[in-house]
């Protein structure tokens, strides 16, 4: 095993030499991303400087004011603050459940197609239907939830109390990410070579000692893989599950920044600030990414 | 299954092959559900009735999607002849002169016989600019009104052919339910903003904004924390103290269905063509019906409530010969047979007199107790400046804003007057926002 | 299995079991909310057994009556929603993980920028993008196809990220041995990498099945022709009533049909996730 730091990107020590095969390798993604994602978002970034009616027919360019306005507004900034709960929560909520139920999986023999599928299955629920799945289970009239927690002495009421919000959202935004992270977990799990496990038991190492030097690092490109979307997911995402559960309530209580940019932007068409808003947007997972790059991947084993 | 199949492909050729000569329309519209099904079948009906033109109806989502879709469609020279959009989409449609082509003006271009003296002055009017020009054809309208539970109301022992007329009547009658314990909590009501704030205006004679609401221009400022809506307010927070009044949530209030349903509220306040539904999901008590409360001591109440739903836009930069076939479109879509069918099946305001006659006469109302409610509602008088309808640029934002201030309220973190100076503070931002974009 | 310690299996059982139940009460939510009649479920503390009325809301539902609020045939709905889901999960994959191969076994200028390039995709979802993204889209004339469907959504920086990861993780004596044995970049990657990374694009496949199966807005949006319409948008536009109640019973019915093919996937798949593929020493 052997594990490299590099401060650059990771790459192999021996690689094919070849002057024009790799660029056609990349030909076919790089045109897709070019013509269907950068051209888009160079057209969001343009629009963020101007100020213009939603039918495009006056424009003014107006520089950096929406940014400016943006930064001025109390509202933008308890949103930076409401994001920063949100994902943190929903990411580690996701991740380490995930991790969980893939280890356990992994115990098992017989069983384990039928926990793959009833566990993987949720994540094909259509999306029209789950938020008012949520809803049914949270309502505080005919919800199950609320009358369970009722009888524990909880009056819970996610409409008014920002609490019971941030919990709903943060729990129907784990859901759906938990059947993604668990089985890329398996797969991570299952190329781990059971020859190596075998030899650690040999020689004495108990479950837990064996997860932490055997199985965790071995599993490290997979676990940074998914931090890396779980967070990108937690900031991107998310907004079509808490338009279905509290709409960003309540009192902005859940408005996360994605949530803003769809709001004011598809729903309120307000796309001068919208745009500038994804610019702000992007650029801090960029910054959140080359981050992770940069200090979390060093502890990667590959 | 094979069967069915096979003549949906015959009756696709079929239209495939007589299309040829007709000009199509299109038509992008919100409605899902069983109000989209007979969207389709009014089409069809209008399609088989001549063979000039071919409407053809597309479901593109809510009502913002089906905005949005329609924005990005005319950026990109894609847009369809007629979209749907709803109220609050008003303010936004209009202030795009070089986008739309009034109906008004559309009518007169194709020599469309066309009375505006015909439609319903409380319908139209939320949708016609300061001269009386009809801007864009009201389809899907309805107003709020008070439904309640008979049953409730007969074992507190209240009278259960007598709904509450005044706001002192909400609060004695609830106390009374909760009482006798005939049910948990006295009321409920969805849209907040739509119901306890613009329709509480207008019903009160209390106007939202200056400059007619906002029909007189861009510049306009909201007014909404006159001293009427205060105490509403103030009423409102503190009957949620006291357990007389639930919250239903924001936007729609979707919680507050299933309160009334669940006989846990006795009185629900919601849009008049909820009815349907009302009855169909009320399956262990009777439904009485009212029009909104009012407080008898301001001045001007009740005068007429105001709208909701949606209007059909029509878009410029199309062929001539798709005009034609609009025109002759709407005629056929404002005649008293179609308007008084789709007016009783989805619940929806008639547009014209003559759709209301018509059901008159077939005995629709009598038939139907509580479905004519709404029409007297917004006639009650000649709409006021005040009750005509409004107009701000990004409503929607507007709208959230309402439901976050109402929020703190509740939550006690603001008082009635705090709420609402915030929200009018807020919202006015929002409106010079969309002045600055549009002006 | 390393060794036998009853209580780490039945720990291991238990912890399943709790996940699924969790994980999955709202998919079981919405059968019994297939199986109630419309009023069930919004008049009352929800139903937690299924209810009485299942053969008719699936019989009607199949039949395509359903007071008919759809106006094409759920058969036409599914087979348009397998054609996107299929092509946007294979689309995703071939390209991503020829990307991911020249980043990883090639150098050349530019490779970071580029690496960085296709990330940057994930972080802006089409909603947001709608307006240009639409455009592009109408200015190509794909409006009303398939391609107009599934190409748009077919760059992926996830699957390439993936790639990428497993690609590190195979050691470099594979390539080492196989570069003695005389095998060029398409043997190798042929007969090496891609059996070496079969867990993960089953995996991926299942996700991005599912991802390009759950669309609606886009699929709404570049489409007027009815022919095109997928199943996803045909629930959305059941459920998407205003002013009154949905018929919760039919949608419902309709969700759990719709998420047959996306776990016959995961399913099939699975076939795939066999133990100890990767066998040499690390």
């Amino acid at each position: 095993m052997r594990a490299f730091a590099t401060n650059k990107m990771q790459t192999k020590r021996t690689i094919f030499r070849n002057r024009w095969l790799p660029y056609l390798l990349l030909a076919p993604q790089l045109a897709v991303t070019l013509v269907f994602f950068l051209w888009p978002a160079g057209q969001a970034v343009w629009q963020s400087f101007l100020r213009e009616d939603a039918f495009g027919l006056k424009t003014t360019f107006v520089g950096l004011a929406n940014y400016t306005r943006l930064f001025d507004s109390p509202e933008y900034l308890n949103a930076l603050r409401v994001t920063l709960v949100f994902s943190v929560s929903t990411a580690a909520l996701a991740l380490l459940s995930a991790l969980l139920l893939a280890l356990a999986l992994d115990r098992t023999i017989r069983t384990t197609r039928l926990y793959t599928t009833l566990l993987v299955w949720p994540y094909a629920v259509a999306p029209a239907v789950a938020g008012v799945l949520w809803w049914f289970m949270f309502n505080p009239t005919i919800g199950i939830l609320p009358y369970l927690l009722e009888g524990l002495g909880y009056d819970w009421n996610h409409a008014l109390n920002k609490g019971d919000a941030m919990a709903l959202v943060i729990i129907a935004a784990s859901w759906k990410q938990i059947s993604y992270n668990f089985l890329f977990f398996v797969a991570g799990l299952q190329s781990i070579p059971a020859s190596l496990r075998e030899a650690a038991a040999i020689d004495g190492a108990g479950p837990v000692k064996r997860f932490f030097t055997i199985t965790l690092p071995l599993l490290s490109p997979t676990t940074f893989f998914l931090l890396v979307v779980t967070v990108v997911y937690t900031m991107f995402d998310t907004f079509p599950v808490i338009d279905a559960t509290t709409g960003g309530g309540p009192a902005q209580g859940t408005t996360i920044l994605v949530y803003k940019v769809y709001d004011d932007g598809f729903i309120g068409l307000n796309l001068g600030s919208s745009a500038a808003q994804s610019v702000i947007l992007m650029g801090i997972v960029i910054v959140l990414t080359v981050i992770q790059f940069r200090y979390v991947e060093r502890r990667v084993t590959y | 299954m094979i069967k069915t199949l096979s003549t949906s492909v015959l009756a696709l050729c079929a239209t495939l092959g007589a299309a040829q000569a007709q000009t199509d329309i299109n038509w992008w519209h919100a409605m899902g559900g069983e109000l989209g099904a007979k969207l389709d079948e009014i089409v069809a009906a209008y399609n088989a009735s001549q063979s000039d033109y071919r409407v053809i109806p597309t479901y593109k989502g809510s009502y913002a999607e089906t905005m949005t879709a329609a924005i990005a469609a005319f950026r990109a020279g894609e847009q369809p002849d007629i979209v749907q959009v709803f109220e609050v989409g008003t303010g936004t449609m209009m202030a795009a002169k070089g986008a739309v082509y009034p109906v008004y003006q559309l009518m007169a271009d194709m020599g469309e016989d066309f009375d505006p003296e015909g439609f319903l002055p409380a319908v139209v009017g939320y949708y016609t600019d300061t001269d009386g020009n009809m801007l864009s054809m009201p389809f899907n309208s309805s107003t709020p009104i008070l439904y309640y539970n008979k049953d409730v109301f007969a074992k507190a022992g209240l009278d259960a052919e007598t709904a509450p007329k005044t706001w002192g009547d909400v609060e004695a009658f609830s106390r009374k339910i909760m009482e006798t314990g005939a049910a948990p909590c006295g009321f409920t009501t969805g849209w907040i903003s739509w119901v306890q704030l613009e329709n509480f205006s207008a019903w009160h004679n209390q106007p939202i904004g200056t400059l007619e609401n906002g029909f007189g221009g861009l510049d306009t400022e909201l007014t909404v924390n006159g001293p009427a809506q205060v105490k509403h307010w103030e009423n409102l927070a503190k009957w949620q103290k006291d357990g007389t009044f639930q919250y239903g949530g924001p936007g729609g209030g979707a919680d507050s269905a299933p309160k009334f349903y669940a006989q846990e509220c006795a009185m629900y306040m919601n849009s008049s063509a909820s009815r349907a539904g009302v009855i169909a999901n009320a399956k262990d008590f009777e439904v009485g019906y009212g029009m909104l409360p009012y407080y008898d001591d301001v001045e001007g109440a009740p005068q007429n409530s105001i709208i909701g739903g949606a209007t059909l836009w029509v878009l410029q930069g199309k062929p001539e010969e798709d005009y034609k076939g609009v025109a002759d479109f709407f005629t056929y879509l404002s005649s008293a047979e179609v308007q008084a069918d789709w007016h009783q099946f989805s619940g929806y305001l008639p547009i014209t007199e003559a759709a209301y006659e018509l059901g008159k006469e077939q005995g629709y109302y009598e038939a139907n107790p509580g479905s004519d409610v709404a029409i007297k509602q917004i006639t009650l008088n000649a709409p006021t400046a005040n009750s005509k309808g409004l107009r701000f640029g990004n409503y929607v934002q507007i709208r959230a804003i309402i439901d976050e201030e109402f929020q703190r309220l509740l939550s006690g973190e603001v008082d009635a007057q705090g709420a609402l100076d915030s929200l009018v503070k807020r919202g006015n931002d929002m409106i010079r926002d969309f002045q600055g974009a549009n002006g | 299995m390393v060794e036998n310690q009853r209580w780490l299996d039945v720990l291991a059982h238990l912890t399943l079991i709790l996940g699924v139940a969790v994980v999955a009460l709202p998919v079981y939510l919405a059968f019994v909310a297939s199986t109630h009649d419309p009023s069930a479920f919004v008049s009352g503390l929800i139903p937690l057994l299924p209810g009485d009325a299942m053969g008719e809301t699936y019989a009607a539902v199949l039949e395509g009556g359903v007071k008919s609020q759809m106006s094409v045939p759920i058969l036409l709905m599914l087979k348009n929603s397998l054609i996107v889901a299929l092509l946007i999960a294979f689309g995703k994959i071939v390209i991503s993980i020829l990307s991911a191969y020249a980043i990883v076994y090639f150098r050349f200028p530019f490779r970071q920028l580029a690496f960085w390039m296709i990330f940057i995709t994930l972080m802006l979802p089409v909603e947001v993008r709608i307006v240009p993204t639409f455009k592009v889209v109408a200015d190509l004339g794909l409006l009303n196809s398939y391609a107009g469907l599934s190409v748009p959504l077919i760059a992926s920086a996830t699957a390439t990220f993936l790639f990428r990861q497993v690609f590190l993780t195979i050691p470099d004596e594979l390539m080492e041995a196989a570069r003695i044995d005389g095998a060029g970049p398409f043997r190798f990657f042929r007969d090496v990498l891609l059996p070496l990374s079969r867990t993960n694009i089953a995996a991926l496949f299942v996700i991005l099945f599912i991802y390009g199966w759950n669309q609606y807005l886009w699929p709404i949006l570049v489409t007027t022709d009815e022919g095109f319409t997928t199943i996803v948008a045909g629930i959305k536009r059941m459920a998407d009533v205003v002013d009154s109640e949905p018929l919760w019973n039919y949608i419902m019915a309709t969700a759990v049909l719709a998420m047959m093919p996306p776990v016959l996937v995961v399913i099939a798949m699975q076939r795939l996730f066999v133990k100890g593929l990767v066998e040499t020493e690390k």
